[in-house]
């Protein structure tokens, strides 16, 4: 276990995934404090044939505009929360945002259930602790936890809730949930 | 200081043109949540930090995130990974990335609960 001395700053940073309009956003923001990031990236082999570069050949890099979250502890703890990129041409920024990363929120929709697949596939191949928030949509027909986890094909011990991302109480919720996960998963893996 | 944005017209200097065109340093390393505070060291002989470096360390006089300094100075952050490997390189700045331990856990834990 690693001990740091208590004036030493510590920041935690933990993944917001899902598919697109599932509300990785809108968890964002109900909970924490919202800034934009710009990063400009090297355009990878796959945004050839989308992103059409003819007669720019010199440029090499994309700007990706995002936001991510920050919610302060207390001085000198801080936890970020950054969401994935949903498009596919982006997937080479999830290793940059997982390295390191406490684990991951996988928000999903019952609607479209499908759409979170790549993101637990990662998760899982990384060994990146995450847990599955699914998002209760106006209108979506309600399925139990249980339903949803044999559904996706999840282990037991990846724990599954539903929530609504809108309100603050819920998204404070599922937080907590991903902590509990994760310190589970670190004190497991000192035994 | 002088200011090289122009609300109106967006940049003046095109970011890139800040770190020489450079697009690998030794910041390459660096995590968005890495910490970054200043060292306080008197620059060395004949490095002279620019205008964006110097916005840094007034920033990161107290600890502050790679991904807070993107965000405050609006920068992108390939740009400000550069420009904090020239810092860390003449020393200026230290890293820290505290990796959580159950301790810290618990107490985001706590904290969360709290809001």
């Amino acid at each position: 276990m690693d001990f740091e001395p208590s004036d030493e700053p510590v920041a935690l940073k933990i993944l917001i995934a899902g598919g697109f309009g599932v509300g990785k956003t809108t968890l964002v923001g109900s909970i924490s404090e919202i800034r934009p990031l710009r990063t400009e990236e090297v355009l990878s082999d796959r945004g050839i044939g989308i992103d059409d570069v003819e007669g720019v050949e010199g440029k090499h890099t994309t700007t990706v505009a995002m936001d991510f979250g920050r919610i302060t502890i207390r001085e000198g703890l801080v936890v970020y929360l950054f969401g994935t990129p949903g498009q596919e041409r982006f997937w080479f920024m999830w290793d940059e945002l997982s390295y390191g990363a406490l684990g991951a929120v996988v928000l999903a929709d019952t609607r479209r259930l499908t759409d979170c697949f790549p993101s637990i596939d990662y998760f899982e191949q990384r060994g990146t602790p995450f847990i599955v928030a699914v998002n209760c949509f106006d209108g979506a027909e309600r399925y139990e936890a249980d339903e949803v986890r044999s559904a996706l094909d999840l282990d037991e011990d990846v724990p599954v809730l539903l929530c609504d991302v809108r309100r603050r109480a819920s998204a404070k919720t599922v937080l907590v949930t991903l902590v509990e996960h994760s310190l589970k998963v670190l004190t497991a893996g000192q035994h | 200081m002088t200011r090289w944005m122009d609300e109106e017209a967006g940049p003046v200097v095109r970011p890139y043109a800040l770190i020489g065109g450079r697009t690998r340093s030794s910041g390459d390393a660096l995590d968005l949540v890495s910490m970054i505070t200043a060292t306080g060291t008197v620059p060395p002989g004949g490095f002279v930090p620019g205008p964006e470096q110097e916005r840094i360390l007034s920033l990161v006089a107290t600890a502050t995130s790679v991904a807070d300094i993107a965000s405050d100075l609006d920068l992108p952050l390939g740009v400000v990974r550069v420009l904090l490997g020239d810092l860390h390189d003449h020393k200026l700045i230290s890293i820290g990335r505290a990796s959580a331990s159950e301790r810290i856990l618990k107490e985001v834990i706590n904290g969360l609960r709290a809001l």
